[in-house]
């Protein structure tokens, strides 16, 4: 077990939780995650460190399934039941000195200690920052200290360009030329990123975050399918160079158990009714 | 023994056989001939001394029958119900040769279970020594027990938030109900083992931080078999394709079966693949049959009588409508939106006879179709990778299993046994290796001190 002792609301769909867990801690290197579940008839689910002290980590939580929402129902002094880590691969550094960092919504969570950690290496990083809408726009001023250049779009305009991601990138890389991009958040995002650097002979590393059990190798539902080989993100990834990813495959297996989702949904509301 | 009625069964997860009563045990106690030279002594994997724990049975001394088995094999209760007795003890009973075998799985269950509700007294002087287990599978279970017994201070370390291993998220609840894994595991909690969850050797805690931080004289690694094997097939990694694992940790584990009280989904639809021939095999059918699939096809590659799968399994999966499809090879996944709907097999026949003595699978180049909504892969585990990943100096060999020599792997002190040495193979080999291997644990630890 492990006490949430710290919980800030982002926005109205994310928060951001510090729970006690030494051992992670001690061992924990930037890119690695954390599997949780938030009481006996839970799921579990994988969750990326963003930040560490020597006692505690913290997780950057998008309330967005049953199971997410229902950490998010937990409050400062709460248990989490199970949390097991540091799980997956440390992210590898290039030895660059100028990388495009892309994050869509919450992607920004994970994209922060890898950002970080170019950061401390001297690297200039421009930043593509892109949500929904300004209310979903997470870390910016945690950002703001270790970027060079930040671009925030939003799809609605309401802060930054209106549009996506991508259309911010075509018109940076007209202008400029980058040495590695790194891109985190929906798979459908990074797809096209990938696709788009690609075409400008830019390398993509983005971080898979597939359906996991165990997190261990064990059970195989995390596998990807790059290039013509099968990777299991928990123990291989979770990040990986994004160029031959199949994004498609990764997003049916991602949507797999939608209508079973949608039953857990309706639980929800009764319960909170 | 009575079993539960197929048409029941197949709508609920409760045990099959349903265990005998003392008169039964006693009835079949009776059939025993006690013979000079037992067969089935040394056919067991672990020794234990079958014609004296029946003549004890015999005797009404339950408790007496518990510790003569106990002595040899700390699970009686798991093993009575999943060792592959026809290979062993039964197979090599002399009344098989004209009638049937004494059903000793049977009465070492009966046997196992009186022990689980009684209170053995065991003495332990405790030796203020600290030894870790990596895995809480039979292999750690039985090293612990081993050890705890010399007088250790033991800690047993798992990756998941349950405890068992294979026997937790592997083995279906109608052929070992949890309840029974629990019991055995609170018994040597009782003893004073410790178990710490959510524990991955290697990457929560290291090898080196087991000793230099955790101060602990020696190591067994008992981390079985996890990783699954792929077909390496087209289209395998479709939605609905479902490694075993997969499939039996969502039900064993995260209890899917109970959606959405449980919230780990599950899906199998009404046509469902089963891929492969052994135990994982049938205990994948036989779980997607009580999920409420329609029609359950076991494809294998060989005949009926080559199924490596425990000869009751076969048979319960037979009398609950699992289809066997022999001589049948995936080559391929056909999907529809990266979701299944179909297997190409191809047809095979027998060739002469391999390394393992039975009959080589040949292509035929002629294939066949057939429309599915799920498929599960059950072709065979291997070591899982995490633990030689990250401990650099760890032997392993081409399949990724521990090399030892005595159980002493390649790092002094470190010891290892089960299913990661041996690769994929039985409860009770696992449980012999965590047995034995205590012994030169324990002689390491002591050379060592003196
Ligand atoms: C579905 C299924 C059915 C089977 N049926 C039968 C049967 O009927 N009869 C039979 O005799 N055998 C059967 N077997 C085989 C048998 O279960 C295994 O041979 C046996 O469990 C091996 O024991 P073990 O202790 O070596 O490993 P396991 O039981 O695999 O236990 C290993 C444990 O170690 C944990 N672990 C792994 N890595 C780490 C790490 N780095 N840190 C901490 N913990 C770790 C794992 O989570 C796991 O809990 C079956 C296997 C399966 C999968
Ligand atoms: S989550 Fe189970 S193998 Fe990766």
């Amino acid at each position: 077990m492990a006490k949430i002792i710290h919980k800030e609301a982002l926005n109205h769909t994310t928060d951001l939780i510090e729970i006690e867990a030494q051992e992670i801690a001690k061992n924990y290197q930037p890119g690695q995650f954390v599997i949780v579940r938030a009481n006996q008839y839970a799921e579990r689910i994988p969750l990326t460190v963003v930040k560490t002290t020597k006692k505690t980590i913290t997780l950057i939580v998008q309330k967005v399934g049953y199971s997410t929402k229902e950490i998010g129902h937990l409050t400062i002094g709460d248990d989490v039941l199970d949390v097991v880590g540091p799980l997956g691969n440390a992210i590898e550094i290039h030895d660059i000195k100028h990388v495009l960092a892309v994050a869509g919504g919450v992607g920004a969570a994970p994209l922060y200690p890898q950002l970080y950690a170019y950061h401390q290496k001297g690297i200039t990083i421009t930043l593509v920052l892109g949500a929904k809408s300004d209310s979903y726009l997470i870390l910016e001023d945690a950002f703001k200290a270790i970027c060079d250049h930040i671009y925030i779009t939003t799809d609605d305009g309401s802060k930054g360009l209106k549009g996506f991601v991508t259309d911010q990138i075509k018109a940076l890389l007209d202008e400029n030329t980058y040495d590695h991009a790194i891109a985190i958040g929906p798979l459908v995002m990074m797809k096209h990123v990938v696709a788009l650097n690609k075409k400008h002979q830019l390398h993509t590393d983005v971080s898979l975050n597939p359906i996991m059990i165990d997190g261990t190798g064990m059970c195989g539902n995390c596998r990807v399918t790059i290039g013509n080989e099968t990777y299991f993100a928990c123990i291989d990834g979770p990040d990986f160079l994004g160029d031959n990813v199949d994004f498609d495959e990764l997003i049916a297996r991602q949507n797999y158990y939608q209508d079973e989702e949608h039953i857990c949904r309706l639980k929800l509301v009764n319960e909170d009714e | 023994m009575h079993n539960q009625s197929p048409s029941k069964r197949i709508h609920n997860f409760d045990e099959v056989p349903l265990g005998y009563t003392k008169d039964q045990a006693l009835l079949e106690a009776s059939r025993c001939l006690d013979c000079k030279n037992p067969l089935c002594v040394p056919a067991c994997p672990v020794a234990v001394q079958i014609p004296e724990f029946i003549k004890a049975i015999k005797e009404e001394d339950m408790e007496k029958g518990y510790k003569i088995i106990y002595q040899d094999n700390v699970l009686p209760s798991i093993c009575g119900r999943v060792c592959p007795q026809e290979k062993q003890c039964e197979g090599a009973c002399i009344l098989g040769k004209k009638h049937s075998p004494i059903a000793i799985g049977a009465l070492e269950r009966y046997v196992g279970d009186f022990g689980l509700s009684s209170q053995q007294e065991i003495t332990i002087t405790d030796n203020h020594q600290k030894i870790a287990i990596v895995g809480s599978g039979p292999a750690g279970l039985s090293n612990a027990y081993s050890m705890r017994k010399l007088g250790y201070n033991v800690t047993i370390y798992e990756a998941l938030h349950d405890f068992g291993g294979v026997l937790q998220y592997g083995i279906p609840e109608f052929r070992l109900p949890k309840a029974i894994v629990k019991q055995e595991i609170d018994k040597l909690k009782t003893l004073g083992v410790h178990f710490e969850k959510n524990s991955v050797i290697g990457k929560t805690i290291t090898i080196d931080q087991l000793f230099n931080e955790k101060d602990n004289q020696a190591i067994f690694i008992g981390s079985g078999a996890g990783l699954p094997r792929a077909l390496n097939v087209p289209g395998e990694n479709f939605s609905g394709v479902y490694y075993a694992n997969e499939f039996l940790t969502r039900v064993n584990l995260m209890k899917s079966n109970d959606f959405p009280h449980h919230t780990t989904p599950i899906k199998v639809g009404n046509n469902v693949a089963v891929i492969g021939g052994g135990n994982v095999a049938m205990d994948a059918a036989r779980t997607a049959k009580r999920l409420g699939a329609k029609n359950v096809f076991i494809l294998y590659r060989r005949d009926m009588t080559s199924l490596p799968a425990r000869k009751e399994e076969i048979s319960h999966a037979e009398e609950e409508g699992i289809d066997f499809r022999l001589l049948l090879n995936p080559v391929a996944f056909k999907g529809n939106n990266y979701i299944v709907n179909q297997v190409v097999c191809e047809t095979m026949k027998l060739g002469e006879k391999d390394a393992s003595g039975r009959h080589r699978p040949i292509g035929t180049k002629t294939y066949q179709t057939i429309d599915i909504d799920s498929a599960i892969v059950s072709i065979g585990q291997s070591p899982n990778p995490i633990l030689s990943r990250t401990t650099k100096q760890l032997e392993t060999d081409q399949w990724g299993r521990i090399v030892t020599h005595d159980y002493q792997t390649s790092i002094p002190g470190v010891f290892a046994g089960g299913d990661v040495v041996s690769g994929a193979a039985t409860v009770i080999l696992a449980m012999g290796a965590g047995k034995d291997a205590s012994i030169y644990m324990n002689q390491y630890i002591q050379e060592k001190r003196s």
